[in-house]
């Protein structure tokens, strides 16, 4: 794809144009090797949890104490039925990870969607409306961003209690400033420039100037951040859950699932070894995401 | 200098207010009555209830209610457990030290490795040490602690046998706390041993702590080398004709290093977090372990307090930070 | 024996989209004491000929020669440890930015008493006297207590002068300065140049003069040698070439200087520098030439001797025949012709 322009001695070849800045794009992009991994891991992650009741071998809460802690099917005493093992109620581990990868793509991405929401939302009010409402939310977000994050969750999820919906609604406030600076920032600096007076100038009003004007020049960081936003999600989701305070047994939450986990440690490495690793791989792909978009989009921003 | 110092400190004062208006409603959300919770006394008569309210200033308007928390806490006193009656503050003095001397071993750990693999990485761009600085890093960003703990337990203690699994020193041993630091006290106790014992707890509770910074401090050491190894003063360092070592280690280190610093200030507070993890995995006994606790045993006043002592010690830290932000960089010093 | 010897140098960067050839076939010759003047447009390479020579061309560019020789050394054998002694000491050179060229973090006395300690062998005292009396050669006032500032507290001019003083330091036979005047304001650029002229004149030192200010280069040079794109398109003795200038391009440069504008309009030069993705085949000027010819569109001139210089042109300006080749040639009518 970028070989025949790489190779181009432009010296020779006079001719030679510039590439097209989606190409360009894509271009940065597919060079970043760990980004593109990362891209289809995520794909892979998603098709497993699209197609997670047909292609779990097992129910993911039966259980049979029968097949209590089975080991993975290459030990000695496991069975390809359980190709990765059992759990120590004999639920097949493979499957509980299968929907597991359901649940924690739904946490990633509704936790990033409420913080967008309400950070979007904040943000612009900061920005359009300055003055002491400025003040006040950008305040109040430092003070948020001071705290360190599990912390801030942990508080907040033992007030409301534990359980998944309060996990997430916890870590959505947690990412919040990142997304309400985002959307300041890009408030201020577009409302500086001319085409927003002109939308003024032409009768729009400020909300509408606010979502129809402001909003789509501020994409390219806030997809960043969102694709930062969704690791980080699935991560204080997951430790809450381990802690006890997240979704709560028997959902095969992968965060939870160690929870149960952990006093086989000494016993049964299988039941905490898939679960966490599931976490490690997800998070790294978005994280790589992130990396990798922000490289291929950054020298745009600066530009 | 002074006013330096001085504005800096004035500006934590909204972040202090702001910590304390959270952990006094976050408590109010509680289901339940309040009474019941601050007081930790559960089912008691109306009489000592009507008391109690009267004691608390529950019957005030709220913010009057606010005042009298802030003058209390200002005062130290953060409540009583409702398990143990002892003091909150006396409680987190005991176990404080426990998790400071765990986070300074990860700081530690973190920064050894985490500084020269970044300068390496900015030095040899491109080459295969770069990538796997680059990639062991970002695995180290996205790694959940708590699994990473399990696992090094299941690799160290359960496989090879060569780690303890929990506590802090092994139950042979009785130290009298006197610093409260492990590696200190027992040096001091004369007891054949449990220094080693002590060193032996820490290993795996610091990689497991420390590695997440340690990702953090590789990955932004090697940008900040990077965008300072292109700055026109690198330039001149070269064309006066000093060695590539000092170019590195004296003229663009001393530059890179500060960007690298605030973000090892900020791994403080995110340390402290993920001491809750650690603690809960390795049954640490510090504070982290007993906010989770107190969740679980629904000591309200220990959650309130214990949150709001950590949120001001994380406070305390990027203060200093901050002004050691200052001292290193002259721009900053001389110009507010 | 000449001071520097440079023989067919080229410096190519790898780029995104294709090797960028900075620096293309350029040769020159310098003797002791005398002031080039280096001329052309941001980007047409003669600040990377300097670096080039300094040994300063950053990874991942690559830099060729025929020959590269200072003061009888070949610099493309030297050793790296044999270049350090070079460079700061014998050869030294100061740049555009001096807000950015001085390190943050260091004093001035700190950066400027390193050289000496490391190039002269001077202990503490010795070379804290020396700054001084640096300082004060190159007109700071109250050296003393300056040699405890950073650098973010003095102004951009004091500054230079500081890099100069650095540059001086160990009584260097070549002093290349980079644009030293661009980035300050009009009143002090006039005072550094004296400044560099002076010690020039003092030590008898070797001065590259690097600028795209024609006029920094009518007060200082004996000789000139003007780029563009990479290549040296003339190169002859000042006085010559401010009198009669041969190639187009130089007397398009000269005819934008304001003292030389007729009827109160700036001449300008039509166009831009070439990029990456648009060198022509032909002579890299043609383009923007006023006398461009399909012959000269097509193919590249030679950098040649002409009138006790050197040209890269098809049709000098004081060629006799000038007007009967362009004309055999197939003239192209430009803008700039009309």
């Amino acid at each position: 794809m970028t070989t025949e322009t790489m190779e181009a001695p432009a010296a020779a070849a006079p001719t030679a144009t510039p590439p097209h800045p989606l190409r360009e794009f894509w271009g940065y992009f597919s060079a970043n090797h760990g980004a593109v991994a990362g891209l289809v891991i995520i794909v892979a992650v998603v098709l497993v949890a699209l197609l997670a009741d047909v292609i779990a071998p097992h129910d993911p809460n039966v259980t049979n104490t029968a097949l209590a802690l089975k080991p993975p099917f290459w030990q000695e005493g496991g069975s390809i039925a359980y190709p990765l093992g059992t759990d120590p109620i004999g639920r097949d581990i493979l499957s509980r990870m299968i929907h597991g990868a359901r649940l924690s793509l739904l946490i990633g991405i509704a936790v990033v969607a409420i913080s967008i929401a309400l950070g979007t939302v904040l943000g612009l009010v900061a920005g359009f409306f300055r003055g002491i409402t400025e003040i006040f939310i950008m305040r109040l977000m430092d003070i948020v961003l001071t705290l360190p994050s599990l912390l801030l969750a942990i508080v907040i999820v033992a007030v409301l209690g534990p359980g998944l919906m309060n996990a997430m609604l916890a870590v959505a406030l947690v990412i919040l400033p990142h997304y309400v600076r985002l959307a300041r920032a890009a408030v201020i600096t577009e409302t500086s420039k001319d085409y927003v007076t002109a939308a003024r100038v032409s009768g729009a009003g400020t909300v509408r100037l606010m979502f129809k004007e402001v909003l789509p020049n501020c994409t390219a960081p806030l997809i960043v951040q969102a694709s930062l936003g969704i690791s980080t999600a699935i991560l204080d989701a997951a430790a809450l859950g381990f802690l006890g305070l997240g979704a709560q047994p028997p959902s095969p939450e992968w965060g939870t699932m160690l929870a149960d986990a952990r006093e086989f440690v000494l016993r049964a490495w299988w039941v905490v070894t898939f679960p966490g690793l599931a976490i490690l791989i997800t998070v790294l792909a978005f994280n790589l995401l992130g990396d990798g978009l922000r490289d291929a989009l950054d020298p745009k921003l600066k530009r | 200098m002074l006013r330096f110092i001085l504005t800096r400190v004035s500006l934590i004062i909204p972040t202090f207010l702001g910590i304390t208006l959270l952990a006094f409603f976050l408590i109010r959300l509680v289901p339940g009555d309040p009474i019941e919770t601050l007081a930790g006394e559960r089912g008691i008569d109306p009489a000592r209830h009507e008391q109690l309210l009267k004691e608390y200033g529950l019957d005030k308007p709220i913010f009057v209610q606010y005042g009298i928390y802030l003058s209390r806490v200002l005062q130290g006193d953060l409540g009583k457990s409702m398990i143990t009656q002892e003091p909150v503050l006396n409680e987190f003095k005991a176990l404080f030290p426990a998790t400071v001397e765990l986070a300074l071993c990860a700081i530690l750990f973190a920064l050894m490795i985490g500084l020269p693999a970044g300068i390496i990485a900015a030095l040899r761009r491109n080459s295969i040490f770069d990538h796997g600085v680059m990639g062991i890093s970002l695995t180290g960003y996205s790694m959940p602690i708590f699994w990473w703990g399990l696992i090094l337990i299941l690799i160290f203690s359960v496989q090879f046998d060569l780690t303890p699994v929990s506590g802090r020193i092994d139950v042979l041993y009785y130290i009298e706390p006197t610093t409260g630091f492990l590696l200190i006290d027992t040096l001091l106790s004369e007891e054949e041993g449990a220094f080693w014992s002590a060193v032996e707890h820490l290993i795996l509770p610091t990689i497991v702590l420390g590695t997440v910074p340690l990702a953090v401090i590789a990955r932004m050491t090697r940008s900040a080398m990077l965008e300072v190894l292109g700055e026109d003063y690198i330039r001149t360092a070269k064309a006066k004709g000093l060695s590539r070592f000092r170019i590195v280690a004296l003229h663009a280190l001393r530059n890179a290093l500060i960007p690298v610093i605030t973000v090892i200030g900020l791994q403080i507070g995110v340390l402290f977090t993920g001491a809750i993890l650690t603690e809960t995995i390795f049954s640490w006994p510090g504070v982290g372990k007993w906010l989770i606790d107190a969740i679980f045993r629904r000591d309200y006043p220990v959650l309130q307090g214990g949150a709001l002592l950590l949120g001001v010690v994380v406070m305390s830290v990027n203060l200093l930070v901050d002004l050691a932000y200052g001292l290193i960089n002259p721009r900053i010093r001389h110009t507010r | 024996m000449a001071l520097v010897e440079i023989e067919n140098l080229s410096v190519e960067f790898p780029t995104q989209g294709g090797i960028m050839r900075a620096v293309d076939g350029v040769s020159l010759k310098l003797e002791e004491g005398e002031v080039l003047g280096v001329v052309g447009e941001s980007g047409s390479g003669k600040s990377v000929t300097m670096l080039a020579l300094m040994g300063l061309i950053p990874f991942p560019g690559r830099v060729k020669a025929d020959k590269l020789t200072f003061n009888g050394r070949d610099l493309l054998t030297i050793s790296e440890r044999d270049r350090r002694k070079l460079t700061g000491k014998d050869v030294a050179m100061i740049f555009q930015e001096p807000m950015t060229s001085l390190n943050p973090s260091f004093t001035i006395g700190f950066q400027l008493t390193e050289t000496l300690r490391l190039h002269e062998g001077m202990d503490r005292k010795a070379a804290r006297r020396r700054a001084i009396e640096l300082l004060e050669q190159v007109g700071i006032p109250s050296p003393e207590s300056r040699l405890s500032a950073f650098p973010h507290q003095m102004s951009g001019g004091m500054n230079q002068r500081v890099m100069i003083a650095m540059a001086i330091a160990c009584n260097p036979k070549l002093l290349i300065a980079d644009e030293p005047t661009t980035a300050l304001d009009v009143t002090i650029q006039a005072q550094i140049l004296d400044l560099l002229m002076t010690l020039q004149k003092e030590r008898n030192m070797g001065l590259v003069m690097i600028t795209h200010n024609m006029g920094v280069v009518a007060d200082t040079a004996q000789r000139v040698m003007v780029m563009y794109a990479g290549q040296i398109m003339e190169e002859r003795s000042a006085a010559d070439l401010f009198a009669s200038p041969q190639h187009p391009y130089t007397a398009a440069l000269l005819a934008a200087l304001p003292e030389r504008s007729e009827g109160g309009r700036l001449a300008t030069i039509p166009g831009v520098v070439p990029g990456l993705y648009d060198r022509p085949k032909g002579c890299l000027f043609s383009p923007r030439c006023a006398y461009a010819t399909e012959h000269s569109r097509s193919v590249r001139p030679e950098l040649r001797p002409w009138a006790g210089g050197h040209i890269r042109c098809h049709y000098p300006l004081g060629d006799p025949d000038r007007d009967a080749a362009i004309q055999h040639d197939h003239p192209i009518k430009t803008e700039a012709a009309s």
